[in-house]
């Protein structure tokens, strides 16, 4: 007899499903894991190691206060950069929002289109702006304002304003996203109760968007705190941030038992942060604003 | 009292407003001088310009490593594309229409890859093709593409999956229609908006990818963005400012095209078909 399959099968979603979770287990859990196993191997000279299992590289990383300063360094910046997106991203989010513009979605479409861009045309070009011979010296120059060039460039400053372009439509988009579902007839009874309207933005407004925020912040601090090309083409050395570290220890050094390390470091601490979001927030916000 | 009330209000509204533009120009400052800067005459990069010229666009149609390059992410980008948006609608349409035991940890494992930092992506695909002595291979790099676009694909189908009806599908199949069959001519087409979108931005991932491509490239295999990497640690030329005005047309060029195509589309598609429900 031939089987009938119900209407909604769970068997199908299975077969369905199958191609991204062996895609997910394959290329996603499967190497953290092995990433994490590899942790525990010995290195030998670059590019050999053995399975021979030991804490070194737990103890080196643990116990050098070079690794550390480098982890500061990276969540500082990724704070930085977080908190500069948070502040920087409401203003546009609520304005397009708020608007009486006939032609919102061309706002909106505006802030999407630099996501188009190759991310690493869009961070050299702040070489163009920041530059000696950049708009801003060869301006200041000409002006007569300043008599040498302004250094701008590869520095920590330079690091966090392309970390900031590439975030900002990130922020922008999600606060919009939790503004918009704001039921407006609650601002305007705040407003009929006599509310000013910045108090009704303080009351109610405010409050309502912060899960978009919160889940902006998150995004920023986390992609941030991951960049690699931002800090290689903006800033200095010194500027070098943990994804750098974990690129040359594994690409120069060829020490992967180290750079494996590295990486569980940068994905346990980093997730710390995102289990925290979520067990005040949960995730519905981040798949949000993730969504566009 | 209350006169000057609203007058705050509406200095906060102006300020509002002063700081979007502020945005605005941040956003597009750059990209207006690295397209302005790509005309410049002078063959250093930066300004004041000298003059006007296309002397940059014509060396760049000659550079053979840009040009195979840019074959090599096209490819790359394309295949991404197709394969992200076959498995992620299917996977959106699962998870959206079945209940099924770990459904919400599959939904929750699907978009990890849009959190998890590309660096540490990028080691852990090298370390497990170390452990068991595999080659970096192309396909590895289209599979590790596809990996990082299917998490915004999944989102954008499933999205638009909620919005549309069930009993479309009931209707069809109660009416004789077999599952794939329903799916073809029921699902599918209302989903179109989602699939194009998907595709599209699986293009634009892929294309743009850096950081994860660094670690996964076979040796000697450079895709666009690896290219000018290696072109910017030498200096900023007029040429790369070329290149990036290239990049910018056919990566904003793309879409847009796609998301004109895709409005006349649901434009023609809407008479005689049944109305969705609003989302």
């Amino acid at each position: 007899m031939k089987r009938r399959w119900t209407l909604y099968d769970p068997r199908l979603a299975w077969m369905l499903v199958a191609p991204v979770l062996l895609l997910l287990i394959f290329f996603l859990v499967l190497p953290i894991a092995v990433m994490g196993a590899y942790t525990f191997f010995t290195f030998v000279t670059a590019g050999v190691e053995t399975s021979v299992l030991t804490t070194a590289n737990w103890h080196e990383f643990l116990t050098d206060s070079y690794y550390h300063g480098f982890l500061l360094k990276t969540l500082r910046v990724g704070a930085m950069t977080a908190l500069l997106c948070g502040v920087l991203g409401y203003f546009p989010a609520y304005f397009i929002w708020a608007t009486t513009f006939k032609h919102k979605w061309l706002l909106l479409l505006l802030l999407i289109v630099p996501f188009w861009i190759s991310f690493t045309i869009r961070t050299f070009s702040w070489i163009n702006i920041l530059g000696e011979q950049g708009v801003v010296n060869v301006a200041l120059l000409r002006m007569g304002i300043i008599s040498d060039p302004l250094p701008m460039l590869y520095n920590e400053g330079a690091v966090i304003l392309g970390l900031l372009h590439f975030l900002l439509p990130y922020m922008i988009l999600n606060v919009y996203v939790s503004l918009e579902g704001i039921d407006r007839t609650l601002i305007s009874a705040a407003r009929s109760m006599g509310c000013t309207s910045a108090q009704a933005f303080r009351e109610v407004t405010l409050p309502l968007s912060l899960p978009g925020l919160a889940a902006g912040l998150l995004l920023c601090f986390v992609l941030a705190a991951g960049s690699y090309v931002t800090p290689q083409l903006l800033g200095s050395g010194r500027d070098a941030l943990f994804g750098n570290l974990i690129y040359d220890t594994i690409m120069g050094e060829l020490n992967w038992p180290m750079g494996a390390t590295l990486s569980i470091v940068l994905f346990l601490v980093l997730g710390f942060f995102a289990a925290i979001y979520t067990r005040y927030m949960g995730m519905s916000q981040i798949v949000k604003g993730l969504g566009g | 009292m209350k006169a000057r009330r609203k007058e705050e209000g509406r200095w906060a509204w102006r300020l509002t407003g002063f700081v979007t533009i502020c945005v605005y120009i941040f956003m597009f400052a750059p990209i207006v001088a690295t397209v302005i800067l790509s005309f410049n005459a002078s063959m250093f990069g930066g300004f004041p310009m000298t003059g006007f010229s296309l002397q940059w666009y014509a060396k760049l149609m000659t550079n053979e490593q840009v040009l195979a390059a840019f074959r090599t992410s096209l490819w790359i980008a394309l295949l991404t594309a197709a394969v992200t948006t076959a498995i992620g609608v299917v996977t959106a349409f699962a998870l959206v229409r079945f209940e099924f035991p770990g459904k919400q940890a599959l939904s929750t494992l699907v978009i990890l890859p849009a959190l998890v930092p590309e660096t540490i992506l990028g080691v852990g695909l090298l370390v497990l093709i170390k452990a068991v002595d595999q080659p970096r291979t192309m396909v590895l790099l289209v599979l590790g593409h596809i990996l990082l676009a299917v998490p915004y694909v999944v989102l954008i189908a499933q999205a638009r999956m909620v919005g549309i009806r069930r009993v479309y599908e009931e209707a069809a199949l109660s009416l004789g229609a077999s599952r794939l069959s329903s799916f073809r001519e029921i699902t599918l087409p209302l989903l179109i908006p989602a699939v194009v979108g998907g595709a599209l931005l699986a293009f634009t991932i892929s294309f743009d990818n850096t950081s994860a491509s660094l670690f996964w490239r076979p040796a000697g295999v450079e895709t666009m963005p690896t290219q000018i990497l290696s072109m910017l640690k030498i200096s900023i030329s007029p040429e790369i400012n070329a290149l990036g005005t290239v990049m910018i047309l056919v990566t904003v060029g793309i879409p847009l095209l796609g998301g004109l195509i895709l409005q006349s589309l649901t434009r023609l598609k809407r008479r005689g078909e049944p109305k969705e429900e609003a989302r």
